[in-house]
């Protein structure tokens, strides 16, 4: 490969971002547990016996309102007021750095943080409203980190432990993965993303490490097509699927083995579209009449950790993860997918 | 009340989005909502820097404002550091509060909104839970979800998740402590007046269109009513 060329794959390098290294609060997301809680489930996991990390997951913590907010439902005011009260739980709890489970909340906290830098007097505002509500005070995060983030920083860490690499078993060729970062991630604030907007490196790095092959396919940056609003009311859905199937027919030429995402709500967004394109005009993205199976980075992490697929939920996708599985030769119980281990 | 241009420069949003747009139409070159819809951000720009009055009364109105989907592309894309969305916040924010989002079909969808995951925050304390993702609302899902949603509570159980259980965990039961501190967060930030303001001005239209909101008729109207596709 030629200087130039390697000098253009190292781009991403330029946009690093300072990510904690232990003792994280953790924020739950509403779509991750609603359609995965078993990758939240796995994360924690995975952070605190496989690495040794300590993360509190506070029953107290709630929504930070970020869809209804996006969806323009809410004021700003009571978003902030929500997230601040977040901060409040933190700190009474003894920590100082959060660890993110949602995109859209990850945008939110950091652009939170940046208008109380730019308006001061926002910032007292809130603290005022927060005190008048609910009798806290906070100390602001020292760190905020996605939880992919420290995924991310850890995943030569969880390689040392890999069990099933990325790796076709009967071809010994890497898997080819497409990923998709989520627009909230780093669109807003490239700085306080690894690879920043433009060269999204904290899924490809994972992928790297573990043994795959990513893939810059050309509408990798563009959006799932949520637009919140645009999903939640079923009228105006087709603007939701139609940028889906934009970013399906970017990616299908180059034939990914599985789709890695970044964002909840991209993660089942670009699993149930590709079912609904399927039943409204028969196209489907994968070979043989299959889908692309669309996976969170926790369940990925937990495959090349050797987890068993139906602990790790992924009955609960649409597109059939089976022939995934066959390639990276996972043995698993066909009868599990749905009696689950307890039958 | 002040001018419409002076209520939207109230909003930190709308000053931190909003710095002399020059035209230049990078944001609609990047925007998904300009490639599927009809929609123009740069012309909502430049039509709002002109503070024209009647030209802000005549976009609370509009279809036009409600087309965005808030993916913020355009922040990363403008040359001048705008944030088309950020406008687009303060517009939706000011239509909803002087009650002209009733004026449009797209605008008129809040009041499902607030129905759907604006109630789950308050009685749930999620935006998403699972028993609101119904099948009916929701066919996209697929048949797997469906089988979920009808036996969620085995499902889950299966699963070993502690699906509304005390204690941590995901999907676990919000106590009615937290639930409580919500709505107090909710009626000192503006959040329950903002809730209150699609109520009421969505039942005065649904009384002007002869709709019932009672029995659910207004809700399934703006839910599923598309005029573009109609059309």
């Amino acid at each position: 490969m030629s200087e130039q060329c390697v000098a253009k794959q190292n781009l991403w390098a330029k946009y690093q971002k300072d990510i904690a290294d232990d003792h994280y609060y953790y924020c739950r997301s509403c779509i991750r547990q609603t359609f995965f809680p078993a990758s939240e489930r796995a994360y924690l996991n995975i952070m605190r016996d496989k690495l040794g990390k300590d993360l509190f997951d506070d029953p107290n913590h709630t929504t930070c309102t970020g869809i209804a907010y996006h969806s323009d439902l809410v004021p700003m005011q009571t978003t902030e007021t929500v997230i601040a009260r977040h901060f409040a739980l933190m700190t009474e709890a003894g920590y100082e750095n959060m660890a993110i489970s949602c995109v859209t909340s990850f945008g939110l906290y950091t652009e939170l943080l940046h208008t109380w830098e730019e308006f001061p007097e926002e910032e007292a505002r809130v603290r005022q409203y927060l005190w008048d509500a609910t009798r806290r005070e906070f100390k602001k995060p020292k760190n905020i980190a996605h939880t992919s983030d420290t995924i991310y920083k850890f995943r030569n860490e969880i390689a040392a432990q890999m069990v099933r690499p990325l790796v076709n078993v009967k071809t010994g060729e890497p898997l080819k993965v497409v990923d998709h970062i989520g627009c909230h991630y780093a669109k807003m604030f490239p700085t306080k993303g690894v690879g920043g907007a433009e060269f999204p490196r904290v899924l490809t790095g994972m992928v790297d490490a573990w043994g795959g092959t990513p893939i810059d396919y050309p509408e990798r940056r563009h959006c799932c097509g949520f637009g919140f609003r645009n999903y939640l009311v079923m009228a105006n859905r087709g603007y939701s699927v139609a940028n889906s199937k934009k970013k399906f027919e970017s990616m299908a030429p180059y034939k990914p083995d599985f789709i890695v995402t970044n964002c909840p709500g991209c993660a089942m967004f670009l699993d149930r579209w590709q079912y609904t394109i399927q039943q409204m005009e028969g196209t489907t993205y994968g070979p043989d009449g299959q889908g692309i199976p669309s996976l969170t980075y926790e369940e990925m992490a937990g495959l090349v950790l050797g987890y068993d697929p139906w602990e790790l939920g992924l009955q609960m996708h649409q597109v059939d993860v089976e022939p995934l599985l066959d390639k990276m030769g996972i043995q698993y119980t066909p009868r599990d997918k749905w009696t689950g281990k307890k039958h | 009340m002040g001018k419409l241009y002076d209520q939207l420069m109230e909003d930190v949003r709308f000053v931190e989005g909003l710095n002399a747009c020059m035209n230049c139409g990078m944001c609609t070159g990047v925007c998904p909502a300009a490639e599927f819809y009809d929609y123009d951000p740069r012309r909502i720009v430049d039509e709002v820097q002109k503070k024209d009055e009647a030209v802000i009364e005549t976009l609370l109105k509009s279809e036009t404002i409600w087309y965005c989907g808030q993916c913020m592309s355009c922040k990363t894309r403008c040359p001048r550091g705008n944030t088309p969305g950020f406008v687009i916040q303060a517009l939706r924010k000011l239509s909803v509060k002087l009650g002209y989002f009733t004026c449009s079909e797209k605008g008129r969808q809040q009041f499902a909104i607030k129905r759907t995951v604006g109630h789950s925050i308050l009685e749930r304390g999620y935006c998403v839970y699972p028993d609101i993702v119904t099948p009916w609302m929701h066919p996209e899902q697929g048949p797997n979800w469906e089988s979920i949603y009808n036996n969620t509570e085995e499902f889950m159980a299966k699963l070993d998740i502690p699906y509304k259980k005390e204690g941590a965990g995901p999907l676990r039961k919000i106590d009615q402590k937290n639930l409580d501190e919500l709505k107090r967060i909710f009626d000192v930030t503006g959040g329950t007046e903002m809730y209150d303001c699609i109520e009421k001005y969505s039942a005065e239209k649904a009384k002007e269109m002869g709709v019932d909101i009672e029995n659910g008729d207004y809700l399934n109207m703006v839910f599923k009513t598309n005029s573009d596709y109609d059309e």
